[in-house]
């Protein structure tokens, strides 16, 4: 699994990152996006809707919050 | 340079301009006193009011006058609160106005699709025993879709009232027939300070606190501005709303990943809101009015509190990247195509330096 940090920086640059690392991953693996600005937990969702990926879940952690999103295609 | 941003606040119609100049001259007396300017001011507004209920389709008893869009939300769900007999609950749609989820802060909130609309049955189970008011905007003030307002009158049970906050949609759209009702003059062309409380007679309701004496002229400006509106409502509508379809359609087509957000069909005529993936809400409205024009946006980069907006956040849409595109009776055509022709230009030059 690959991470991203993206704590501390605003909407949309952990959407901006998310975009750039997915395709460096294999089709099934899931990228980790450690963000702690707030309009990730509803773009990140959004993103992977928009871009047919697929959202796995958020969970908190000791700053900000891990999004999950596997690569499909 | 060019407004995109009626749903804000229109600009004074000119209509009202030189009522208001007159009304100061004429009106400025407080109107409780009974000496002569007193008593011209009085009838000056008895005038104003009996011409904003008829374009209410109210009796003038039935209209309040409070000092915003705001403060008439908040004296009508504070009054019916005041007087039922159910309890003390309220039940809001999770898009309402920040004015009504500030004034009801422990509301159950509705959840609403992905259009931003809510469903009856929802709001219905909603309804507790102890609910006193349920409060559901006419149209969504941020995205323009409008909500299924007249099912809802048949659907509430006896002794829940409905307050429908029509700020967005007053001058707008035809309005609906409802216990209570909030419109702020600003958004119709009015003067800024004015907000109507329409009471419908039989309602439970009472002023939550002392009213005070209105500002005068600015009551009178508020109806003469209406009264104008109304008057070609129908045909500025369709203009309006033929703009706002083009501009839709056109943002789809010519911006890549971007989402044109809210109801296509059953919408405000004058509002468009959509978001653009990867750019900064802030750098767009910024670059946008470096341009010439002037529009809003819900992103939180770009907002004063640093929140995303509340409606997109419950739309499940995207929040960064947006604008909302307002149009009134002095936009044209032509302004609305060099917009969108500045849109694909700013966007496209963010996307190429990320």
């Amino acid at each position: 699994m690959r991470t991203v940090d993206a704590l501390g920086k605003r909407c949309p640059v952990p959407v901006i990152e998310l975009s750039k690392a997915l395709p460096l991953v294999e089709v099934g693996d899931v990228v980790e996006v450690l963000a702690d600005d707030e309009a990730a937990r509803v773009d990140i969702p959004v993103w992977c809707r928009m871009k047919g990926q697929e959202y796995v879940g958020a969970q908190p952690r000791e700053r900000g919050t891990a999004y999950l999103v596997k690569r499909l295609s | 340079m060019t407004f995109l941003d009626h749903a804000s606040g229109a600009p004074l119609h000119p209509a009202a301009r030189a009522v208001l100049l007159a009304a100061h001259d004429e009106g400025w007396a407080d109107p409780t006193r009974l000496y002569g300017a007193g008593r011209r001011a009085r009838l000056l507004l008895d005038d104003a009011r009996a011409r904003l209920a008829a374009a209410f389709d109210a009796r003038p008893d039935e209209v309040h006058l409070l000092p915003s869009g705001t403060a008439s939300v908040r004296a009508a769900l504070a009054g019916a609160v005041a007087r039922s007999r159910r309890g003390s609950h309220v039940v809001v749609s999770a898009v309402e106005h920040s004015s009504v989820l500030d004034a009801a802060p422990s509301a159950t909130r509705v959840a609403v699709s992905r259009t931003g609309r809510v469903s009856v049955a929802d709001v219905v189970a909603a309804v507790t025993p102890e609910t006193a008011v349920v409060s559901l905007q006419h149209a969504n003030h941020e995205v323009g879709t409008v909500q299924p307002v007249a099912d809802l009158v048949a659907a509430l049970p006896e002794g829940v009232v409905l307050h429908v906050d029509a700020c967005a949609s007053a001058g707008r759209l035809p309005l609906p027939r409802v216990p209570l009702l909030s419109a702020s003059a600003r958004k119709w062309g009015g003067p800024a300070g004015v907000g109507v409380l329409v009471v419908r007679k039989g309602t439970r309701w009472r002023s939550p606190a002392p009213e005070g004496p209105p500002n005068v002229p600015a009551v009178v400006a508020a109806a003469a501005a209406l009264e104008a509106v109304l008057a070609t409502r129908e045909e500025e509508a369709a203009r309006q709303s033929a703009l706002v379809e083009w501009v839709r359609a056109s943002i789809a087509a010519r911006v890549p990943d971007t989402e044109v957000v809210g109801e296509p069909e059953e919408r405000l005529p004058h509002v468009v809101t959509f978001s653009c993936l990867y750019v900064d809400g802030e750098a767009l409205v910024t670059e946008l009015d470096r341009r010439g024009f002037a529009v809003n946006s819900g992103s939180s980069c770009a907002s004063r509190t640093g929140h995303p907006s509340h409606v997109l956040e419950a739309m499940g849409v995207l929040t960064h990247g947006n604008v909302r595109v307002s149009v009134g009776a002095s936009t044209t055509r032509a302004e609305v195509e060099a917009f969108v022709d500045a849109v694909v230009d700013v966007v496209a030059g963010v996307r190429s330096r990320l």
